[in-house]
């Protein structure tokens, strides 16, 4: 299965409806609609309404994005703005063309 | 909302259950606020957490929750258990709750602006309401600079956490690490933030020997004890604070006398001891000092109950001593009236000695206490911690109303003081010195009793032997001065005659 074929399992959470939290989500929406479309699974969960979740998954920091699928397990954290950051976090940028990139700069 | 209150009166306080502290703290931590406990590493920040809320759940029957930054609950759960807190069972209990922040291992974290604890802050407020928590001990501040790099929002974010926790009225414990034992209140300037009550561990390095002290540097709008005290951390039970200024000059006085278990010395006294007096017994090595000790444990013969703690000769000695001025110490402890508690001073620190000896005094209710020699214990701490400790145990038995009689070996074979007699002179209701006085070249022995409180006293110096039937003492040396400076020297019988006329 190439890079372009995996699936991609999201959490997002976030607390309450704050600015920030709906920067967060549209940030990442836009990133899964526009990268992953078709083969991502995003769930966002509210820490308020769902503490314990948040429990489970050791949540200190929101907004916080883990992404569970495809292995390793990584965590971001923030709202998300920087979109060169999350893809790499999300390992969508591969390695060569974020390299290509560093070098044109 | 403007009425004026009294600040003193204006906030409560919640006993911690940790001992020693509550009386420190004149009542416990400011109810509903968060104190900042500082120390070094090693400091035992985390036992004065876990204990606060361990002593909650076993003597208030409150619930409470823990916060970990650093260790794992696991780790906690495995490290309190030698003080016999089974955090596991009141876990089953819904007693204790855990809130693990401790960081992942292996797991890759990408941290960028903007963020805040909003998912900690959640689980904090869902683990108190579901146990109805009071307590509340966050496990360490530090630990959280480490895992998030931007100072300005963990700040933010800290003092966000602290009004919650107001908010929801629970008392609660933050430990933050410090750097140096005497210097900045702790890293990251945290006390700026949770500033209203800061309590201080240390853990001294003096004179090669380790002590540890806690104070309370401020509680605002309230009272507290100020300045450092001693505490001792004991496996199986924990933090043991000793309140040692704290200690109030309230005892009683009785006109009761009881024996020293001599007759002659009975006599010389006045009739004997004061039954809530602190006996100091000061001499060279050999002079008959433990002696004394065993004949005035020789009164359990008598109805009392008598508690000895040997610090110099080990049970076999002193029961084969007392043996030879026929006393039956074996026979005394089957019938319950004596105990013998022989330590090296070596084995433990000055605290763990001082609270072992009240809680055996405590389990064994005696009315007559003896410690051979005090002095020893001079050689396991520093001249303040030894200072304090006397002060602390003399007082213990003063407000049990119990007699006690304590030796102190003087560094000299003629004459001399220590260090104990310059610490514990004011503190003590009676003095007995023993002295060598060397006389016509031959070594012969002076006993006086130069301080008697409340009482009349024989001043003369006599002379005393020691045989088998213990310690009779004889006529007072007539001819002989500087016996008590060390330097005895005999003057003729005209000179005598001559210093009596003078007074005639």
């Amino acid at each position: 299965m190439t890079e372009s074929e995996q699936f991609y399992q999201v959490k997002l959470y976030v607390t309450g409806h704050t600015p920030r939290s709906e920067r967060a989500i549209r940030n990442l929406r836009a990133i899964c609609m526009n990268e992953l479309e078709g083969r991502y699974q995003l769930v966002v969960i509210d820490v308020v309404e769902n503490p314990q979740l948040a429990e489970d998954d050791k949540i200190i920091a929101t907004p916080a994005v883990i992404k569970e699928l495809p292995l390793p397990v990584r965590r971001i954290i923030g709202d998300l703005s920087d979109r060169e950051r999350v893809l790499l976090g999300l390992d969508l940028i591969v390695y060569n063309s974020s390299r290509a990139e560093s070098e044109k700069e | 909302m403007s009425t004026t209150v009294d600040p003193v009166d204006a906030i409560e306080k919640l006993p911690t259950g940790i001992p020693g502290f509550d009386h420190i703290s004149q009542g416990g931590l400011p109810l509903g606020r968060t104190a900042l406990v500082a120390g070094t590493s090693g400091s035992a920040k985390t036992v004065f957490a876990c204990q606060f809320l361990a002593a909650g759940i076993l003597q208030y029957d409150e619930a409470c929750v823990f916060i970990t930054f650093e260790e794992t609950p696991k780790e906690i759960r495995k490290n309190m258990l030698g003080f016999g807190w089974d955090i596991e069972k009141w876990e089953a209990e819904k007693r204790w709750t855990f809130v693990d922040a401790s960081p992942e291992i292996g797991d890759e974290q990408i941290v960028m602006a903007d963020y805040d604890f909003g998912g900690l802050l959640a689980r904090i407020e869902f683990a108190i309401e579901k146990t109805g928590a009071r307590r509340v001990a966050f496990d360490s501040i530090g630990a959280i600079f480490a895992q998030f790099a931007d100072t300005a929002i963990v700040r933010r974010e800290l003092l966000r956490i602290v009004s919650v926790l107001r908010e929801l009225k629970t008392t609660a414990v933050l430990t933050a690490e410090r750097t140096a034992e005497y210097g900045p209140v702790a890293r990251y300037d945290v006390e700026e933030f949770v500033s209203d009550n800061v309590i201080i561990l240390r853990n001294v390095l003096e004179g090669e020997k380790r002590r540890r002290t806690l104070e309370i540097l401020k509680f605002r709008g309230t009272v507290h004890n100020k300045g450092e005290f001693p505490f001792t951390v004991m496996p199986g039970s924990g933090l043991e604070a000793i309140p040692l200024s704290a200690i109030e000059l309230e005892q009683g006085s009785t006109n009761t006398r009881i024996t020293s278990g001599n007759e002659d010395l009975d006599s010389i006294c006045g009739g004997g001891f004061f039954r809530d007096s602190v006996i100091l017994v000061s001499g060279a090595t050999g002079t008959g000092k433990t002696l004394m000790v065993s004949e005035f444990a020789g009164a359990c013969d008598k109805g009392e109950k008598c508690l000895i703690f040997a610090f110099e000769e080990s049970r076999e000695q002193l029961t084969r001593n007392a043996d030879g001025w026929g006393l039956d110490f074996p026979e005394f402890e089957r019938r319950g009236r004596l105990r013998l508690s022989c330590f090296y001073p070596e084995s433990a620190t000055l605290e763990d000695h001082l609270i072992r000896i009240r809680r055996e005094i405590e389990a064994f209710q005696p009315d007559r206490v003896a410690i051979d020699s005090l002095s020893a214990l001079e050689r396991v701490s520093s001249v303040k911690a030894y200072r304090e400790f006397v002060i602390s145990i003399t007082a213990h038995v003063k407000q049990q109303n119990i007699a006690m009689l304590v030796t102190a070996t003087t560094p000299s074979l003629l004459g001399g003081s220590s260090v104990t007699e310059a610490h514990i002179s004011s503190i003590t209701d009676s003095i007995i010195l023993l002295r060598y006085v060397e006389l016509l070249g031959e070594m012969r022995r002076g006993l006086t009793v130069i301080k008697m409180r409340g009482s009349r006293h024989d001043k003369d110096i006599r002379e005393y032997t020691i045989d088998s039937t213990g310690m009779s003492l004889g006529e007072p040396f007539r001819n002989v001065t500087g016996i008590i400076s060390g330097m005895p020297q005999g003057i003729s019988v005209e000179e005598q005659g001559r210093l009596n006329q003078l007074f005639e």
